[in-house]
């Protein structure tokens, strides 16, 4: 397993990444989860021995990999944009690293069939990288990076540089692909969404620090703060008489501070709170209101669809408890 | 067909100059041997590529040339990656030390290594003097620096990513180095190695300021026919040979080099600190730069040394004309007759330059309009591979009657250094021109800029450095032309570089001394100029 302790890296006098401590079982898919600048690549990059820590270690199965070059290290590391030879086919790419291993080349042959096979690219094999599309691309890169059975793989944003269906396909495919080889894997990412589809464990990093980790459903539903909350896909974050008030209606006990995602209050006529509509949207599944709720403030809500709202009625509004999440701080 | 109407018309006065100034003497140059009594007589051509010494010659110019090439590369990699990916202390000290031989005069270099390795010098009981090996080392000391430039920007400017990828993969450095590295970097070191190549089978002053007549190579011989036997059917086939061979080189050459993606932004990865394992590249690069500072220090000790102690005197006697009347005019005179001639030289080759890297980097709008762009770039090279020799003996016997009666004029070796400058100047300045993403012209004409608003807004921030650079590497390069200068320069009006080849032809130990200090005088004020170059930090400068 892997285990990074009191990890730091600077640049120059700036920490990008200040003692971040993490650890990952064998088999697990470990997301990191930050907005862009917040050192989560650099991170990785430590991990895989391409940035000098500062202080701290990074051990895998208690040995301090300090000393160990990157190449020596057994990660495959799977860069943002795949990162393949352009000088070399699809075929010499995913067999790199079995060629640096002198691999005897009907074993080669073979493992590059099964690779291409699972990432669902049979016979792209005489291709070249530039005649391939992102996804394509990316597909490949993963086929490397899987070649050799490394002990951990390090994606970097891989699903970032695709649009968004070929970006959702390619999720489950990597996720069951990931399963279905065993494989370890440490992923940085700014994008929930994909953090949600590809990992089982969730580290949430910002300026440079690690500010929660635990089980991804676990961290979903108890984010520490109003700023991971908000990450998280939170849509407003209430606090004082607001939350008391909101917590109130849905039955639940006080608390300081209360997450509400977009669909945590519901239009429904029997519902405890009265608002005012702001301002409604329509969208394919439900519409999407903008609500003042007497004593909260301006909050979202939803309506379902074929009912008639419109600015300015007034409503009634009911709160569904599983979408709103209430937050470990104090005033 | 607008376009190209329009591109043809712009091209017109470019072409013109290069036509009269280069085609026309060059094409004169050739058919004195082609042409006997009004008749065309190729017989004679195939006459004297058949005799055994032109033989002799023509091996002797490959071998050596390719033997200069493969050091030249084999000790400027290694440079070239320490000086540009390691952080080293004072490496811009050091890339600034390597670029200057480069445009050294060639005849100072000559003169340094005779001192270095002659008689008496440091390394004089090698007995390498006058030896084909004295040739060689002297056309390395010059390539070094294309190659370190040419292989060292490139490389510092490489992706990172995919040699991460690899090691991450497995591969150890080497493995690296030899499987991603190596094969990005060809491009570079195949048009750095052929550029090498090029400039090692054309160098003149230092081939015949080494090798005499006895070890000729196909440009000296050249000169030496004409000058001496007067031969001057052979000396034209010899031409023509040159002209095929360097022609097909650059046609070769030309394929080889990747053209880069100029939507892509060129990013220089930062240097990497020195790690233990570096030391053997460190340390060849540190005895490449004692190798190259080696002959330079032995000129300076060598032009202080007055026989009997050290002393000024051979500075001294540069405002006279030299023992035994060695000279016409003193040597002082000629270093100003020197810099007169390159501050022409430098504006005329501007003047065309910027013009041809204009019209040669404009995006194209059809297939035939790029043929005709591309035609045109290829065009304005060839001086980069023809004799200097050729173009100046061309000079005299084809601009010698009106309406281009140009003998007398004072713009006659400028011009003549002007195009040998141009090549360079349109190498440094084309790349910037064409990485400009034409779509930062194109928003600007749609922001309501005219063509002249969009040259001054989005052209000219990004070139007037390149363009002061190429203007010092002209006007430098001007400075140490000796090929074409030898030809047409007059006795009573010759320029340094001619100067100190007459002071080491005569013999006498005060003329000996005395080139030897104007020597340390040219090359001092070369590497002023080229240094203030380097300080404006353009990249591609220097760069093939």
């Amino acid at each position: 397993m892997l285990a990074l302790r009191d990890v730091t890296v600077r640049y120059g006098d700036t920490p990008a990444v200040d003692d971040v401590s993490l650890d990952l079982a064998s088999g697990q898919v470990l997301a990191v989860l930050g907005p862009s600048g917040c050192g989560k690549s650099t991170l990785l990059r430590a991990v895989a021995g391409l940035e000098p820590l500062a202080s701290g270690s990074v051990s895998w199965d208690g040995a301090d990999l300090a000393g160990t070059p990157t190449h020596k290290r057994g990660f495959a590391l799977m860069f943002q944009d795949g990162q393949l030879f352009a000088h070399l086919s699809v075929a010499r790419n995913v067999a790199y690293a079995l060629r640096l291993r002198r691999t005897p080349s009907a074993r080669v042959a073979t493992r590059v069939g099964e690779l291409l096979d699972l990432v669902g690219l049979s016979g792209y094999d005489d291709r070249l990288p530039g005649t391939l599309s992102g996804g394509e691309r990316q597909r490949v890169a993963l086929a490397r990076a899987l070649a050799v059975e490394p002990r951990l793989i390090l994606l970097d944003e891989p699903l970032s540089a695709l649009d968004a269906t070929l970006r959702e396909r390619l999720a489950g495919d990597l996720r069951a692909i990931l399963h279905a080889a065993g494989t370890t894997a440490l992923l940085v990412t700014h994008d929930h969404e994909e953090a949600f589809a590809l990992a089982d464990r969730l580290a949430v990093m910002r300026g440079g620090r690690v500010v929660q980790q635990g089980a991804i459903d676990e961290v979903w539903r108890e984010p520490v703060d109003e700023e991971t909350a908000l990450f998280l896909g939170y849509a407003r974050v209430l606090r004082d008489d607001a939350a008391r008030r909101v917590l109130d209606a849905a039955g639940l006990p006080p608390a300081y501070a209360v997450a509400l995602r977009r669909s945590a209050l519901v239009v429904d006529d029997a519902g405890p709170l009265r608002a005012v509509v702001e301002s409604a949207r329509v969208t394919p599944e439900l519409v999407r209101l903008v609500v003042t709720v007497e004593g909260v403030g301006t909050v979202d809500a939803v309506a379902p669809l074929g009912g008639r709202v419109a600015p300015g009625d007034e409503v009634s509004l009911r709160v569904d408890v599983t979408r709103l999440a209430l937050l470990p701080i104090t005033p | 067909m607008r376009r190209i109407a329009a591109l043809v018309a712009l091209a017109a006065a470019p072409v013109l100059v290069l036509g009269v100034l280069f085609v026309l003497p060059v094409a004169g140059m050739v058919a004195e041997g082609f042409v006997e009594d009004g008749h065309l007589a190729p017989g004679a051509v195939l006459d004297v590529l058949a005799r055994p010494r032109v033989h002799r010659v023509a091996w002797f110019t490959v071998w050596t040339s390719g033997v200069a090439t493969a050091l030249a590369v084999a000790l400027g990699l290694p440079a070239a990656y320490a000086l540009h990916k390691l952080a080293l202390p004072g490496r811009a000290a050091v890339r600034a030390a390597l670029i200057v031989p480069f445009v050294l005069p060639t005849v100072v270099v000559g003169v340094a290594f005779r001192q270095l390795l002659g008689e008496g010098g440091p390394l004089g009981f090698l007995g390498l003097d006058g030896t084909p090996a004295a040739i060689v080392c002297g056309l390395v000391f010059f390539n070094v620096a294309v190659v370190v430039r040419t292989v060292g920007v490139a490389w510092e400017s490489l992706d990172p990513r995919p040699g991460q990828a690899a090691a991450a993969l497995g591969a150890s450095p080497w493995q690296v180095l030899r499987t991603v590295t190596l094969p990005a970097l060809r491009p570079a070191v195949v048009g750095a190695a052929s550029i090498v190549f090029l400039f090692c089978a054309t160098a003149f002053g230092i081939v015949l300021t080494l090798g005499g007549v006895r070890h000729a190579t196909i440009e000296t011989e050249i000169y030496l026919l004409t000058t001496t036997v007067f031969d001057l059917q052979a000396a034209a086939a010899l031409s023509v040979l040159q002209i095929v061979v360097v022609v097909a080189l650059l046609a070769l050459s030309a394929r080889l080099r990747a053209t880069p993606d100029p939507t892509a932004q060129r990013t220089v990865a930062p240097p990497r600190a020195v790690r233990r394992s570096d030391a053997p590249v460190v340390v060849a690069t540190l005895l490449l730069l004692a190798a190259m500072l080696l002959p330079v220090a032995t000129l300076v000790l060598g032009s202080l040394d007055v026989g009997d102690g050290w002393g000024l005197d051979n500075y001294r006697a540069l405002a006279t004309a030299g023992e035994d009347q060695a000279l016409l005019v003193p040597v002082t005179a000629a270093l100003v007759t020197s810099l007169r001639t390159a501050v022409d030289a430098m504006w005329m080759a501007l003047l065309v330059g910027v013009t041809v890297s204009l019209i040669v980097t404009r995006r194209s709008h059809s297939v035939a309009e790029r043929r005709v762009r591309s035609t045109l770039d290829g065009f304005f090279m060839l001086p980069l591979g023809v004799s200097a020799v050729t173009l100046g003996f061309g000079f005299l016997i084809t601009l010698d009657e009106p309406p281009l009666d140009l003998r007398d004029s004072p713009l006659l070796v400028p011009m003549a250094q002007a195009l040998v400058a141009l090549p360079l100047v349109v190498r440094s300045l084309a790349p910037v021109l064409g990485g400009i993403d034409d779509r930062q012209r194109q928003a600007a004409a749609s922001l309501g800029a005219s063509p002249w608003r969009t040259l001054l807004t989005v052209d000219l921030p990004v070139v007037w450095k390149p363009v002061l650079a190429a203007a010092g590497f002209a006007f430098a390069v001007s400075l140490g032309e000796f090929g074409a200068t030898s030809f047409l320069a007059r006795d009573t009006d010759p320029t340094l570089p001619v100067v100190i080849f007459r002071l080491i032809g005569h013999p006498g130990e005060h003329n000996y001394g005395m080139a030897l200090a104007a020597s340390v005088v040219l090359a001092a004020v070369t590497a002023v100029v080229v240094l203030g170059v380097e300080r404006l930090r353009v990249p591609g400068v220097g760069a093939f």
